[in-house]
């Protein structure tokens, strides 16, 4: 088990750093990522929603749709853990002892 | 539950740095804008107030000043907000989130979107505190 | 020349070690709470890619300058090679929340296993369910 685990370490290793080698280099200005629409961003904010930091622009604007969905999963989550916790409280005395 | 830390210097501490957090958190809220901050960064902060006041002064005074309940309410609140401001819009002959459509009179345009960003942000801020906190209660909480 | 090469992309492999370092900590682990550390080691990884995918160089009189926060200043005006991708730091901004968020729920969850099993061992786990 303890060789499995560490085979499978290496081997996710291996791919990580083989694919590592496609990536850009740090600070390529060329890069893929900082091609498409993140100039555009950069450009029009200002012109758009009066707001200099781009971050808050895109965040609530640009993309407030995917900020909704994460403010929903936050939500959840907070909600899930409410829920896990008070069915621990409630059915307490009907759980399973371990050596009964 | 937990309980009180019974020490003058951690007591006296929390309640001098509290308001101070508080205030600094409603500065980030509004200020994102402008510089680094938001409603998640600034809504953290406010929680981050809040669990102070609950590991210093302990479960019973902490609760008074926010209930576990209204924090989960607090939570739903600002989850609504977002998306009610994203409906108003959408009445008003837009499309969805598309804040250039809100109906607030003697603003337009691009400071339209301004006012927007900001109720979102409020909305956002909300949201974290309430679930920050709701979650920090559920799991402190001792088995009793 | 090696050197430099280094410098361009030592931050992939200072990625690659702590993505090993949280995969080792959620495989080779026998406790859940070490586990949920060494997820949040590979998440944690994940965040420092991505702000560290964010940063932008630019060449001026001959030097290499970095990019500026993504804060329009008015006497740098709007060109984009001046500042730093905003895109990441936006997608990094909310996961870092969503990841506390989710945190607390595997703890909710951990604290209701130890509570039914009084262990968080998994083979003690997995013969106190044999039972």
């Amino acid at each position: 088990m303890k060789w499995l685990s560490l085979f499978i370490l290496g081997l996710v290793m291996a791919l990580l750093i083989y694919a590592e080698t496609d990536l850009p280099d740090r600070g390529d200005p060329e890069a893929p990522a900082n091609q498409h629409v993140s100039p555009l961003y950069l450009e029009r904010t200002v012109e758009d929603t009066h707001t200099p930091n781009a971050v808050t622009s895109v965040l609530a604007d640009y993309r407030g749709y995917d900020t909704l969905g994460e403010t929903v999963v936050i939500f959840t989550a907070g909600i899930a853990c409410v829920l896990i916790l008070m069915r621990r409280r409630s059915d307490d005395n009907q759980i399973r002892k371990p050596n009964s | 539950m937990i309980t009180r830390y019974e020490s003058p210097i951690v007591e006296v501490v929390c309640r001098v740095i509290v308001p101070f957090v508080q205030v600094f958190a409603l500065y980030v809220i509004t200020h994102g804008h402008y510089g680094p901050g938001g409603g998640f960064q600034g809504g953290v902060i406010l929680a981050a107030s809040f669990l102070l006041l609950r590991l210093c002064l302990g479960g019973e005074l902490a609760h008074q000043k926010l209930p576990p309940r209204l924090a989960i309410a607090l939570g739903a609140f600002g989850v609504l907000l977002y998306g009610l401001t994203g409906l108003v819009p959408m009445m008003a002959g837009g499309q969805y989130l598309d804040y250039g459509h809100l109906p607030i009179p003697g603003v337009s345009g691009a400071e339209l979107r301004y006012v927007g960003i900001l109720i979102v942000e409020i909305g956002i801020a909300f949201g974290v505190l309430g679930i920050m906190v709701g979650i920090f209660d559920n799991l402190v909480e001792r088995q009793s | 020349m090696i050197l430099e090469a280094f410098t361009d992309r030592y931050v992939y492999f200072m990625t690659v070690a702590l993505l090993i370092i949280g995969l080792y900590g959620m495989l080779g682990k026998r406790n859940l709470l070490k586990k949920l550390i060494g997820m949040i080691v590979f998440q944690t990884a994940v965040f420092l890619f991505f702000i560290e995918g964010a940063t932008k160089f630019f060449i001026e009189n001959g030097t290499k300058l970095r990019g500026s926060v993504p804060v329009i200043d008015p006497q740098l005006g709007t060109d984009p090679a001046l500042y730093v991708n905003p895109l990441p730091h936006v997608l990094i901004l909310t996961a870092i929340v969503v990841s506390v968020a989710t945190t607390g729920v595997a703890l909710a969850l951990l604290l209701t296993i130890h509570r039914g099993y009084q262990s968080l061992d998994e083979k003690v786990i997995l013969e106190r369910m044999r039972q």
